[in-house]
């Protein structure tokens, strides 16, 4: 019986000192938030107070609308073109090459390429120059609701490699032995693609959309360190909303929208916990 | 044959995907390269309002490394800058790993009550965004009079659970039997970890390394919350918000902020690859 539970306790050491960071920085800290959004700046129980004033903030809800539209356009197009992207390179040669490149974006830190993005975007740089030359009229990259398009460009830019990675990853793992009978009983190409490819990947199409959607919460560096604390409305995201808030120190509204932010998030881990499961059949 | 002819446009395609994601890399790698004159027709468009547009060609007219010398020689600044950089970026590593291998190797290795819930928070708390623990991790910092020091950055992303859940996944493959038979051999926890979980689960480990050490050289959101002496800055805010005036130095300084991370990348590409994979998908 001693011995049973002291070798309950011996993963302790290992533990703990991780442990005791995590609930320091990360685990009571939260809790301190949630009860935050709670009470009001006097420390007083508000009930649902702070949540009711942050739902109605106009601010919070361009940024919720601006984020919601934001993921539901990147999403379907990040996950369609390396879809597509992957189902060619899977037949090629010279792959590691091609997704070195691809990949190599996620690496290159935002702040080296500014001066790009500036370059290539302001109302006299280069992409306008040549819109004019071709007899266009100049596009206002960055100070128009075309700056929500820059963003989406810059999302994709980013992410395709990542998300390529994962799609072939998982094509990786569908027998070849399936696919090669398909195509001597004369299926098409398009026919393996439609009718055995897509339904064997449907655990990685849902992870890859789970990821693909907390990853696009990075997008901020871009679109803070090219346009700034307050950019165009069309790309004022909920991380301009807590950054705002955060300089303005707007404690109770921020505890609260922190808290609906988490809310989302979870259910968003808990979907991708079910896809892990699923995989695992 | 008929192949051929039919992969010849794929490969086009793809020559075309590829320069259109390379090419901003390619401008960033190139521009600073050039004298202030030629630069003169890429740089003022920007902040000027003469009506011309900024324009660039591909080869240099004379190719030159003032910009480098200027930024290397007379910016003693940059130097302070990368420096914080480096530091924030190796302390976090170091204390990282020192931190999330026994947790991972916990994690593991070990059945307790009450692990799988406390994994479960490891990985929600790995995948929310840095915004909504701002607020508390502000708090925190602040009680504990860190804010505005480099330790502000540091002691935040230690504790990170990424780590610890990328580092487990490489520790779950480690055959049970083998770690048992070596405790029957007389070792010990720890130098079970040293001899067989270290070796055996490198390149989750080294994963680890080469993803944290790209997010953390591009991290932003957290120097930009809790630091506000500029002299504190890493280079990844650093850069970004120099004035306009003195474009081609920032383009000098942005091309060696890229090469850590160049470098990174090419040595580290397949644990990178491996990572991603590790990190979204069960295997």
């Amino acid at each position: 019986m001693m011995t049973a539970r002291k070798q309950n306790l011996r993963y302790l050491p290992f533990l703990l000192p991780g442990l005791i960071g995590v609930s320091v920085f990360r685990l009571l800290p939260f809790a301190d938030s949630i009860k935050r959004s709670f009470v009001t700046g006097g420390g007083r129980f508000s009930g649902l107070g702070n949540y009711e004033t942050t739902i109605n903030n106009e601010a919070f809800r361009l940024a919720v609308r601006n984020t919601t539209l934001f993921t539901a356009v990147c999403l379907p197009l990040l996950i369609g073109i390396s879809f597509i992207i992957s189902c060619a390179l899977c037949r090629m040669k010279y792959i590691r090459l091609i997704r070195t490149i691809l990949l190599f974006p996620l690496a290159a830190p935002t702040a080296a390429l500014v001066m790009v993005w500036r370059i290539l975007f302001s109302d006299h740089g280069y992409i306008n120059g040549i819109v004019t030359s071709l007899g266009g009229g100049e596009i206002h990259f960055l100070t128009s609701g075309a700056a929500f398009w820059v963003l989406v460009g810059s999302y994709i830019w980013k992410n395709l490699g990542y998300t390529v990675i994962l799609w072939m990853t998982g094509m990786a793992g569908i027998p070849t032995s399936i696919t090669e009978a398909a195509r001597i009983d004369g299926a098409r190409e398009m026919q393996i693609i439609t009718r055995i490819i897509m339904p064997n990947l449907r655990p990685t199409l849902y992870t890859i959309t789970i990821i693909s959607f907390l990853n696009s919460f990075k997008v901020f560096r871009e679109a803070y360190l090219v346009a700034g604390a307050y950019p165009h409305r069309s790309i004022y995201l909920l991380q301009h909303l807590f950054n705002n808030w955060f300089t303005g120190l707007d404690l109770q509204k921020m505890a609260a929208a922190s808290v609906l932010v988490f809310s989302v998030i979870l259910v968003a881990a808990t979907l991708l916990r079910k896809a892990w499961d699923k995989e695992e059949i | 044959m008929k192949k051929n002819m039919r992969t010849l446009p794929v490969y086009a395609v793809f020559a075309l995907i590829c320069a259109a994601v390379i090419f901003p890399v390619l401008i960033a790698v190139l521009l600073p390269f050039r004298g202030n004159d030629e630069l003169r027709a890429t740089l003022d468009p920007l902040t000027g309002s003469d009506g011309s547009y900024s324009s660039f060609g591909i080869v240099a007219q004379y190719p030159t490394l003032d910009n480098f010398r200027d930024l290397l020689i007379f910016t003693p600044d940059f130097y302070k800058v990368f420096w914080n950089s480096v530091l924030i970026v190796v302390s976090i590593l170091v204390f990282q790993l020192l931190v999330a291998i026994p947790s991972a190797w916990a994690f593991a290795r070990f059945d307790f009550r009450g692990k799988k819930l406390l994994f479960d928070l490891y990985v929600i708390f790995m995948l929310v965004p840095f915004q909504v623990t701002m607020l508390s991790d502000h708090i925190i910092l602040d009680r504990l009079g860190l804010l505005n020091t480099r330790l502000a950055v540091i002691i935040p992303a230690v504790f990170s659970t990424f780590p610890v859940f990328l580092i487990y996944r490489g520790f779950a493959d480690i055959p049970r039997d083998i770690a048992d038979s070596a405790r029957i051999d007389g070792a010990n926890e720890w130098e079970v970890l040293r001899y067989i979980g270290l070796p055996l689960g490198r390149s989750g480990i080294l994963s680890c390394v080469v993803i944290c050490f790209l997010d953390m050289w591009n991290m932003v959101e957290q120097p930009l919350a809790f630091i506000q002496d500029k002299a504190l800055y890493p280079l990844s805010i650093y850069l970004p918000m120099l004035d306009m005036g003195l474009g081609a130095l920032m383009l000098a300084a942005a091309v060696i902020t890229l090469i850590p991370a160049a470098f990174v990348f090419i040595i580290g590409q397949d644990h990178l690859e491996q990572g991603i994979i590790a990190s979204a998908l069960k295997e």
